[in-house]
């Protein structure tokens, strides 16, 4: 591998660990940038959207694109690229080893395990169906419902990787559990556990994300992501809507 | 419900929603204390009437001015910090009133809820661009008083 390849090796891998783990777009361009600089790149163009990420070192012949296919959340992997392309700026390590450690990051899994999510899927329902309905007496019911919710959307999407079914699949979950526990007097009203349940599924990253691709004026990925977070909204309410109807 | 009991709350809902999105674990402290304290304004302006939407104006631009000064000091993406403390200002109260009222057929409460979900999440997304704003005359005003001590 010549030098030229490898740096747009390591800036490619860079950026698509970036995209793939829920960074925005400008922070994405500008890591890439750096890297490229600090390897010794005088000027670099780099193209990033939300499925793909393509990068040419002005006047050679060097030009790659990888694409991205799928997408999770874990900002983990996002502040860890950063502080190896901080570390690489301070000439701490080499290229190489920051080849070898993003590409080593790439096959790690995420740091916090699954019990560990469920604690934060219980602490997001409980709390914020007290903040936004200001009554307690639904609140052992909201827990376990959402942190139950959040558990079967995190087994349907790693087993049947499509989200929105998997977010709809939740939703239907939650609705039908919230009734369920109406019906034989545990909770007294339906409406705050199915809200305060629902908190943990909440599109928060797309939808933080899409404001603030707009805002840097990305407006190939900014939409996008938009779109992703009203059909994920729309899979959350179509599945509620569901039980509503019903009963 | 007092003051003290919301702001302990707010600290847990967002502690909450890092460790589901998976920030780094020393980030999540500084992350739970943003949202503490932007909570507190929200409580504040609605002390003094000032409504929902303004309340979320407010606690939008002290998300993106604390996250982008607590990105400074711990060297981290600024968006670690932000999106875990918005997740008390989520207009999820109202979004699901507007299903249910779509679902059983009250067109016109529905629209009305639909209306406080965009104008909520407008006044969110128009904070963060005021926010966006106050941090670079931050980084600006830094700047000169470096030059001037040097």
């Amino acid at each position: 591998m010549t030098t030229d390849e490898l740096i747009i090796a390591t800036c490619l891998k860079a950026g698509k660990i970036m995209v793939e783990n829920g960074s925005e777009i400008s922070r994405v361009d500008d890591t890439m940038t750096r890297i490229a600089q600090n390897a010794g790149v005088v000027q670099a163009n780099t193209y990033v959207t939300i499925t793909g990420v393509m990068m040419s070192i002005q006047g050679r012949n060097a030009t790659q694109i990888a694409s991205i296919t799928k997408r999770t959340i874990d900002l983990e992997k996002v502040a860890q690229v950063n502080q190896y392309s901080r570390e690489f700026a301070d000439q701490r390590i080499d290229l190489p080893t920051l080849h070898a450690r993003l590409n080593q990051l790439d096959q790690a899994s995420r740091s916090f395990p699954l019990w560990l999510q469920l604690v934060g899927a219980a602490l997001v329902s409980g709390p914020l169906m007290i903040m936004f309905r200001q009554e307690t007496i639904n609140t052992w019911p909201t827990v376990l419902i959402g942190t139950l919710g959040y558990l079967v959307f995190y087994l349907l999407n790693r087993y049947l990787k499509i989200k929105f079914l998997s977010e709809l699949a939740a939703a239907l979950f939650i609705g039908f559990a919230a009734e369920w526990t109406y019906q034989i007097g545990w909770g007294t009203n339906i409406n705050d556990i199915i809200i305060g349940a629902l908190m943990p599924l909440v599109p928060g990253v797309p939808l933080t994300n899409a404001v603030r691709d707009i805002l840097a004026g990305n407006f190939v990925s900014g939409p996008a992501r938009a779109v992703e977070a009203l059909i994920s909204a729309a899979a959350l309410g179509f599945g509620i809507a569901v039980v509503i109807t019903i009963f | 419900m007092g003051v003290i009991g919301q702001l302990i709350l707010a600290y847990l809902a967002v502690l909450g929603f890092g460790l589901i999105i998976n920030i780094p674990h020393q980030a999540l402290n500084l992350a739970g204390w943003i949202g503490t304290v932007t909570w507190g304004g929200y409580l504040l302006v609605q002390v003094f009437d000032g409504g929902v939407v303004l309340g979320s104006f407010i606690g939008s631009v002290g998300i993106g001015v604390l996250s982008s000064l607590a990105a400074r000091y711990k060297k981290m993406p600024s968006i670690i910090f932000n999106i875990p403390s918005l997740v008390s200002f989520v207009p999820g109260s109202q979004a699901y009133q507007m299903v249910r009222n779509f679902a059983l057929g009250n067109y016109d409460q529905a629209v009305g809820f639909m209306l406080q979900v965009v104008v909520i999440t407008g006044a969110i997304a128009l904070g963060f661009l005021v926010a966006e704003l106050l941090n670079q005359l931050i980084a600006f005003c830094r700047q000169h008083w470096q030059q001037l001590r040097s």
